[in-house]
Order: C-alpha cells, then structure tokens, then sequence
C-alpha cells in the first residue's frame, strides 16, 4: 500500500523544537509503533505525516514521492485519535458512509454498502450498524472509529495513542484485534503510544522518540534485549530495568559497594576503567540460598503467574521476579546473584550502552 | 482498634441501585482493597463508611457501634482522595499539623507528632515547602502525612496513586504497603487497578454492578475465582474464557473446544462425575484457563494437539502467543522466543490442574479443582 519516509524533519513551535532532524522509514505493509513519553515529540512526526503540520526543515515522502506540497486529503492517510470523534446523532452506518459521500470520491450505492458491509464485518460491529453511536461503549465507539478510517482503503494508517482511553481489559483485546486487522489489510500502520507494552505486543519495529529525537529503532526483541542507552532500558520493560551506579575496574563490573563482582574483561577497554550504570533486568536477577549477595525483602508485588520482589541492600532498591510459589515476605533475609550473561553496562557520562555495541 | 462491619448496605441514587445488599467485616489492622470497574459502587461503598454518603439502608458498624448516623468528623477515620486537597498557602509542615489544631495538644506535641509522621513517609526535607513546590508524589505523601498525623482508628484511601504516573505509582505502593505494616491502622483501599490490589491487600473485595462479588486472599481470587467477572477482572494478561463441552469416548474423557474437533484435550476421568456433583447438568460448559496454564510444545507429543501460532506477543521477559484451536483463539504464555515466528505449527495442552469451569448461563464457578491427568 505505501512506504513512509522522513528524512531529516525538524519542527518547531515559536522557540521550542518539537521534532529535531528526524528521520524514519516505514515500510510498506509494516506495523510501526513511535513509542516515547509525553512530548517526545511522537503526535508532532504522525501530524508531519498526515499534513496537519508543515515541518520547518526536511523531506516526507510517501510511496517516493514528496508530499510537502500536498494537502492532508491528498495524502490519502486515515487517522485515528484517542477521543472518537464520532457524530452522535447519526447511526454507526450513517458514521462509516460518511468518509464515502464526499463529493470527490462519488462512489455509487452498491460500492458503499458493500464497503461498510466489509468493514463492520472486520470489526465485528455489523449488528450495531443500526445503533446511534451515543448508545455505544467506549471500545465500541472506538471500533467505529477505526471502521470509518478502513472504509476509504487509505494509504495508510496513523492512530494516536486509540486505546489509550479504554479499560485494561478492553485495550488487551484491541491490541489484539488492530494487529490482526493490520495483518489482514496487509495495510502500513504507524501507531503513537507512550504505552510500552502496546509496543512491544504490536510492532513489527519499534522507534523510541526522546526530546524530539529517535533514540532508537528496533524489533520488540532488539529494543528489549540490546537498549542502546539508560533512557530505553527504563522506559522499556516492566518492572523497568534495574539501574544502578557501579563501575569497570581490573576486568570486573562492581556494583553495591563492590558487594555485586562480575568479570567481563571484554568491557575494561570501552569503559577506559571509568564509572558506569550497571542494568539488569529483575528476570535476570536469581533469588535463592546458594546466590552471592544478602539482602532484605523490601516490597512484594503479586502477580498472579510470579511476584516483583524488590531487594534492598545498602541502601540499593532492585527488582527480581520470582515464582508466585516461592515464599517471600517483607523484611525476609533472601540471597541473590545477578546473571552475569545477561548484565548491561551503561557508559557513565553519555549512558550508551557498552554492552549492546 | 477499628473493626469495620458493613451489614446489608444499600444505596441508591434515584433509580440507580448502586449498592445492593452488600455484607463486608474488616478485621482490625487488616487492609482491604475494593476492586472493580469504574461505575461498580466501591468509591460509594468507602464514602459511605466515611460519613461522606448517606446510605439507604443497612449498618456501618465501626468496633460494634453503629456509625451511620454519625457525622464524618465524629466517626475518627482519615480519608486520602485521589487528588491532593492540601491548603495550597500553607507548608507541608502546616498541612499536616493541620488536624491537630482542633485537639488539645502543646505545641510541642503537635510539632513531635507532625516529625513523627514526616520520618515514617520520608518527607521531612519537604516539611518547609509549600505544595506548589513539592511533585505529585510528594503532594501525595503530604495528603497521607496529614492523614496519618490524628492516629485515625481508620484509613480510607480512593484510588490514591491513580493520578501519578507509572513509575511514581510503582514506588508509592511499595510505600503505602511498607506504611500499613509500621502503622497498624485498619486500610480501606479503592481502586480499578488489579495490580494495585494483589500487591496491597490483605484481602481483596471485588465488586460489580453494585455487587459484591468475592472477598479473598489475592492468591484466592486468583487461583479460586469465583465466577467469571472475577476470572477476568484479575490477572493480566486476561484469562482465556472459551465455550466448551466434556464428554466420554472409548474410555477416555474429553474436554472439547472450537469447531469440527480441532481442540480435544484428555482430562482426568473424575471430570464429569465432578460436574454432576457440581450439579451441572448442561453438556456446554465455559472453561477458564490463564495464558500460563496453555502449555506449548514445540514437536507432537502424547496430549497435546497441533494449533496454529497465529501471533506473537513479545513483552520482554516472556512472549504471548495468540494460537488458533481450529476457529478458536487461545492466549498462551511462553519463554521468550519460544515460539520462532507466527505461523508454526505447535503443540498445545490445556493443563487440567489449571483449568476453570464455569455455569455457561450464570458464569458461576463450578469450583472443580482438578490435579495433573
């Protein structure tokens, strides 16, 4: 359907730059998820791309083509908000036949029906076709919402935070049925969230927006098990990452007042002997009798499958996740070791991750 | 001591019957965490206990003493909203020394009481600070000091952390949890995050349409829900709920969902003599089965059945694999990487001993417990 380029965009609001010479390639079919915390700048690149913003430097193509000089309508890209913006009064039909009225698509009846037939059919909706959208829930009215963009077969999709408004239980199942929904259209997708796991269920590839830059791109497994600096690592994963100060001397990784020794001579050279942030994700953190380091529970969070048991040692807070049937209580005295193929160490100064280079 | 005792409450706003006979005991010291989904009644339930609603009709029993008569102020409990309500001219210091100004105490006492409880929630480096000056987690904190500072005989808490964000929220309750085990005042919690009420409660007490649903342990509601508004409130990712049948066939019993035979599973024989004695006597059954108790192989093996692995979750530290019983999705959870790519074939199970069975009209549990086959 389309392959979405940015080459080099900046944007700028009066003094502060939203977007800083970005650049991201979306490939055609592909599920791609700009993930990052407020004003990170995602809603300002899906804005760029839809042609409600006009950016102050760089290039957007869509298909090769450049498409500064274009419209929003003549991009052809459909978008999707987390406030359904629905007309109340009409039926959830009235809803989806609107994109397909307008005057310049002059499509005839049977064509219409036959596309709000499909979408409803796709999104499960077709017996609420009849109803007035102001008699709908939210996870309905957002499925309509999502209709009235498949409807006119866009170029592509664009979807700003969508699920964001829903409760947890229905966001599980949207996830699930957008992804399923791309996969069939076999349509492009670029999805805004600052909802890691929505990113990390959904994306083919995942771009981590900070400040106005991208941080990183990446599958869901590369961003997860090879972050490139400390602000991936924590925003990506819960629990987040487990970071704390240590640094690279003789050959080892020390941590906690040299309470944690992990030798990993492949590193002495890339941290010149310097401080570092040692990371661990709380998965990779073992708790038992035999482990190196004693600790005291300071926290026990139950999840149902396995509990987040949050360690204290000197003062030091981290995260390791056990079996739900190990028994564990707060101000227990545990043991544990970190697993030392799978510790991250992040240069001090610039916080890029050694490990992952 | 404060043993909080609700007796066949209700409540209605006009026509809407928002709390409908609903019977709770809260031991002292214990914490307890209202769950349920927005509109279910639990922030009317804890207001009711505060004073702040009038309830239609029942008992609100704090240590045996019928309070629902009382006003707020008389019935000594402290309240903490989701929002701060701190006096925006006024210190931290002054905002928790704030309930104290009513009672006798000496200056002296006001100002050893008000450090006390600044120490225990780690906030005395603020105590100079006005709440224009302090993050949403430390205005939070404030709002718990001032709670705190009176000795309540009772916490009631709605839904404290939900404004902060992910991460603040993570750390407060480990706080508020921390705070509970040093402060011994009987907890009653709000909120819609289940999370938040496996990880704060002494027993949770979920809540829907008005109506009290079950009140456990965290590992109870759990492992043991009670019906199926339960089954799926808690525990994320959401339990696999599938229409499905039990049958007998050659000496063998089996568990049957999708269409045309796709997913047939042998079970333990004592199954259908367990629905009966359950006094079940319709052949569909619904089945409950978490993403954990799907149990995946990567080559044909005896008990298992060849699915499709129509996609793949990778949350990190473990995948989701959405799998596809003929025309029936299934959410199993894996190691990471598991499963290599979407569109394997796999093996899949269902583990009896963790299998659910539900009344199919009433989404009643049949509390049928099965061990391994």
């Amino acid at each position: 359907m389309s392959h979405v380029q940015i080459e080099n965009v900046t944007k700028r609001f009066g003094g502060a730059t939203a977007v800083r010479n970005l650049s991201l390639d979306i490939a055609d079919g592909e599920f791609f998820v700009l993930l990052g915390p407020t004003g990170a700048g995602k809603t300002t690149t899906l804005r760029l791309i839809a042609g409600l913003e006009k950016p102050n430097e760089g290039t957007i193509r869509i298909d090769g083509e450049d498409v500064s000089g274009w419209s929003a309508a003549e991009r052809d890209v459909a978008l999707v908000f987390q406030y359904y913006s629905l007309y109340p009064r009409y039926t959830v039909r009235q809803n989806l036949e609107f994109p397909l009225k307008s005057r310049v698509r002059n499509y005839s009846r049977a064509e219409i029906d036959q596309r709000v037939e499909r979408a409803a059919k796709t999104l499960r909706i077709t017996h609420l076709l009849e109803r007035k959208t102001d008699k709908l829930s939210g996870g309905e009215m957002q499925r309509v919402s999502i209709g009235r963009a498949i409807v006119r077969q866009p170029r592509a999709f664009l979807m700003d935070e969508p699920l964001s408004n829903l409760d947890a239980k229905l966001r599980e199942a949207l996830r699930a049925e957008l992804k399923d929904l791309q996969m069939s259209l076999g349509a492009t997708f670029l999805f805004v969230t600052h909802d890691q796991i929505e990113a990390m269920s959904m994306g083919d590839k995942i771009g981590v927006l900070n400040q106005g830059r991208v941080v990183q791109i990446g599958t869901p497994q590369e961003i997860y098990n090879r972050p490139h600096d400390t602000f991936v690592a924590a925003f990506v994963g819960s629990p987040a990452m487990n970071l704390m100060p240590g640094e690279i001397k003789d050959g080892a990784v020390s941590a906690i007042a040299g309470k944690v020794r992990i030798g990993r001579q492949d590193l002495a050279a890339a941290a010149n002997n310097g401080p570092i942030t040692l990371g661990i994700r709380s998965e990779d953190v073992r708790v038992g009798d035999g482990q190196p380091v004693a600790a005291k529970v300071h926290h026990v969070e139950n999840h149902g499958v396995e509990q987040i048991v949050t360690l204290r040692v000197d003062g030091v807070l981290l995260k390791a996740t056990v079996p739900a049937t190990v028994p564990m209580a707060i101000e227990d005295s545990v043991n544990f070791g970190l697993d030392p193929a799978k510790i991250h160490c992040f240069q001090g100064s610039s916080g890029v991750n050694l490990t992952a280079i | 001591m404060a043993e909080i005792v609700l007796r066949d409450i209700e409540k209605f706003f006009g026509d809407n019957y928002v709390i409908r006979k609903l019977n709770l005991t809260i031991a002292h010291k214990e914490f307890v965490v209202l769950l349920g989904p927005s509109g279910c009644g639990k922030t009317t339930t804890l207001r009711a206990i505060a004073g702040l609603e009038e309830i239609d009709r029942g008992d609100v029993l704090i240590d045996g003493r019928a309070v629902q008569t009382l006003e707020a102020g008389d019935r000594d409990i402290a309240f903490v909203f989701q929002l701060f309500a701190l006096y925006p001219h006024l210190t931290a210091y002054e905002n928790i020394a704030f309930p104290l100004r009513a009672t006798r105490g000496g200056k002296a006492e006001i100002d050893r009481k008000v450090r006390d409880v600044a120490h225990s929630l780690r906030i005395e480096h603020l105590l100079p600070r006005r709440p224009s000056h302090l993050s949403g987690g430390d205005m939070q904190r404030v709002a718990i000091g001032r709670a705190l500072v009176r000795r309540p005989k009772a916490l009631l808490m709605d839904e404290p952390i939900g404004a902060l964000d992910a991460k603040l929220r993570e750390e407060m309750r480990s706080e508020l949890k921390r705070l509970h085990i040093e402060n011994d005042a009987t907890t009653v919690y709000v909120t819609h995050d289940q999370v938040e009420a496996m990880s704060l409660a002494d027993r949770i007490a979920i809540m829907n349409e008005g109506v009290l649903q079950q009140v456990g342990a965290p590992t109870e509601v759990y492992h043991h829900p009670a019906n199926l508004f339960v089954a799926q409130f808690i525990g994320s990712p959401v339990m696999n709920v599938i229409p499905g049948r039990v049958g007998q066939e050659g000496g063998k019993t089996l568990v049957m969902i999708g269409s045309n035979g796709h997913g047939t599973f042998e079970f333990p024989a004592d199954l259908p003599g367990r629905i009966s004695a359950a006094n079940y006597r319709q052949a569909d059954v619904t089945i409950g089965i978490r993403p954990e108790g799907v149990l995946i192989a990567r080559e044909a093996r005896p008990g298992y059945v060849p699915v499709e692995a129509h996609y793949i979750e990778p949350l990190g530290a473990y995948d989701i694999v959405d799998l596809k019983v003929g025309d029936q999705p299934l959410r199993a959870r894996t190691a990471s990487g598991f499963v290599a790519k979407a569109g394997s074939a796999v093996w899949a199970k269902l583990d009896p001993a963790q299998t659910h069975f539900f009344n199919t009209a009433s989404g009643e549990s049949l509390n049928i417990r099965l061990g391994d086959l």
